[in-house]
């Protein structure tokens, strides 16, 4: 007990107060290493050197795997000439019109899902009626491949734009609307019922209470979903688009430029991980509350 | 007797699960006077939890009604301000703002006509965070706190709507000893300073009798009222009144027949066995 409460007649204060007794020795700790403790810490420098280590891995098996002449530059380009066709790619093949109609494809569709998804998820984790009507049936339609909707989509949209954003939307609404309504039930209960017993009305405890509470696991969500989209974006660009990163891939096969599949691939990816970065910047910044 | 606070009247509860059906409570009767201090104790599973969240409202009762001020109860309402055992402080935001939580409300702001109310009210959140000791800690995030100050802070939040009575369910449960004395004495401060009606359930029989002006000794299966005792002691407690010998016969008393109802026996015998077994 290091705080001590003033309360006017409270004849306890006086007890707690007793001269400390001297401190034992300070016993010699011997610190071992925490790297294989289960769930232990580990220090900045180690985690950037691995997360370093663990990047640049495949590459490197990679680059002597070429270098040392063990692959047929036809079908396994070496790190050196993908980069030098990331090059031209940006100079001289639109790379930048690539990769700025993909992302607005990406955030067309993944918008639109999250625009639907929060709100609806919000109704079926708080109300087990809206539940009871809706979950099942969209549990249902998760299970359908969202690929198999591409010939469906064609038909219907045609292959401009609105079709590549359908195509992702179809991929990710419904998964997004069962984890919105997850994260919107896993808001303890207890947090519920003090609002309730504060006299919050429903429309209150919704605003003040399961919003804020569900935020950090609503911001994951979108997280994990918005790498789903890119995976339903390179596939709605491979058989429905002319344009974009997905696009420029399917036509390298076509001339058989390896060089132009591996650097596609790996601009995808590296989209994905600043994305996925930028949201884990978003949850520290906006809720500094989580950390201990 | 017609002007009671709390009129409970024949009131039961039957949970109903997919396979069985619990019948919590079976047929309670009770009256609680307006500025009371009842405490209920009695063994694991006699539906005190129950009870209390059914006079918060938070459930409704499968038999018979409570009257809340002669009117029945019909659903939870700022009148009776609940504290759980369990931390249900909210963690985004700050100590500050969780006690100031009720602010928001719209019952809370219809009650606010001019500047002067808000200024009461402001200068009641700080008395409240000043009594619970926590004037430091006011911009802190729960997660930076001890359970025994989350619990003060849930507290403070619970009085900050001036509540007329205050629903405590086993709300030291996980503090140590010493916090716990300090915060007897302050809920008693609270009841003498707001005249609170305050229902307080507990497993600790020391902590019943020292803040209860009467016991409720309940049974289980089914959950029912067994006894009521009324405590000796005068209005204005003292930690030392612990060792006075109305006190300590009054908590063998009870302890007694809580084992006598709770229907575990330490079975001799068995132990005996089991320690042969066992070698
Ligand atoms: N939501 C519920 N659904 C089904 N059964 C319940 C529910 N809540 C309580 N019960 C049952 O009702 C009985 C009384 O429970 P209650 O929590 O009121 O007891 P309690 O006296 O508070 O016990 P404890 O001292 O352990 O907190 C128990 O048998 C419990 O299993
Ligand atoms: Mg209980």
């Amino acid at each position: 007990m290091t705080e001590q409460i003033n309360i006017p007649s409270a004849s306890t204060s006086a007890q707690q107060r007793h001269t400390a007794t001297p401190a034992a020795p300070a016993e010699q700790v011997v610190r071992k290493s925490s790297f294989w403790r289960i769930r232990g810490e580990i220090s900045r420098r180690s985690a950037w050197l691995l997360t370093v280590a663990g990047l640049s891995l495949p590459f490197v098996v990679w680059w002597l795997w070429t270098a040392l002449g063990l692959a047929d530059p036809m079908f396994m380009p070496s790190p050196g000439a993908v980069l030098e066709r990331i090059g031209r790619w940006w100079t001289s093949e639109g790379l930048v019109t690539d990769i700025g109609i993909s992302v607005w494809r990406v955030m067309a569709g993944f918008g639109a899902s999250a625009l639907l998804a929060l709100p609806l998820g919000l109704y079926i984790g708080t109300y087990r009626p809206v539940q009871a009507f809706l979950e099942p049936l969209i549990d249902f339609i998760r299970y359908m491949p969202a690929v198999a909707f591409i010939p469906l989509v064609m038909l219907w949209v045609g292959i401009d734009e609105g079709s590549k954003v359908l195509i992702i939307f179809i991929g990710t609404f419904f998964q997004m609307v069962l984890m919105v309504a997850e994260d919107v039930r896993r808001v303890p209960m207890a947090q519920i019922e003090a609002a309730q017993t504060m006299g919050a009305n429903r429309g209150e405890i919704v605003k003040l209470v399961i919003l804020p509470s569900a935020k950090p696991a609503l911001l994951d969500t979108l997280r994990i979903t918005c790498g789903w989209a890119w995976t339903y974006l390179v596939v709605a660009e491979l058989v429905a688009a002319n344009s974009g990163l997905g696009y420029a891939i399917l036509k390298a096969q076509r001339y058989m430029h390896t060089d132009k599949i591996f650097a596609g691939i790996l601009l995808i990816g590296l989209i994905g991980l600043l994305t996925d970065q930028a949201f884990r910047w978003l949850h520290r910044r906006a809720f500094p509350w989580m950390r201990k | 007797m017609s002007d009671a606070k709390i009129r409970i009247r024949g009131v039961g509860k039957t949970f109903v699960n997919e396979q069985r059906e619990v019948q919590a409570l079976q047929s309670i009767d009770l009256d609680i006077q307006p500025n009371e201090f009842v405490t209920f104790v009695g063994a694991s599973g006699c539906g005190k939890s129950t009870l209390l969240r059914i006079v918060a409202g938070l459930e409704s009762p499968s038999r018979g009604e409570i009257l809340l001020d002669g009117k029945p109860i019909d659903g939870p309402g700022v009148d009776r301000a609940m504290v759980f055992q369990h931390y249900s402080l909210y963690p985004w935001l700050t100590v500050m703002q969780n006690i100031k939580f009720c602010r928001q409300l719209k019952v809370i702001r219809d009650t606010v006509r001019n500047d002067s109310d808000v200024e009461t009210a402001a200068g009641r959140a700080d008395a409240l965070l000043n009594l619970m000791g926590l004037t430091r800690f006011a911009d802190a995030y729960p997660s930076q706190l001890s359970g025994g100050m989350q619990q003060r802070v849930a507290i403070a939040r619970a009085l900050m709507p001036k509540p007329a009575t205050l629903l405590m369910d086993e709300p030291f449960g996980a503090l140590d000893a010493q916090t716990r004395e300090v915060m007897h004495d302050l809920i008693r401060h609270v009841h003498r300073l707001e005249k609170s009606t305050i229902l307080f359930v507990t497993h600790d029989v020391e902590e019943a009798i020292y803040l209860g002006s009467r016991i409720v000794l309940m049974a289980p299966r089914p959950g029912r009222i067994d006894s009521i005792y009324e405590v000796p002691l005068p209005a204005q407690r003292h930690q030392d009144m612990k060792l006075s010998p109305e006190f300590t016969e009054l908590k063998r008393e009870i302890l007694a027949r809580i084992r006598e109802t709770s229907g575990m026996q330490t079975d001799l015998e068995q132990l005996a066995k089991l320690s042969a077994v066992t070698g």
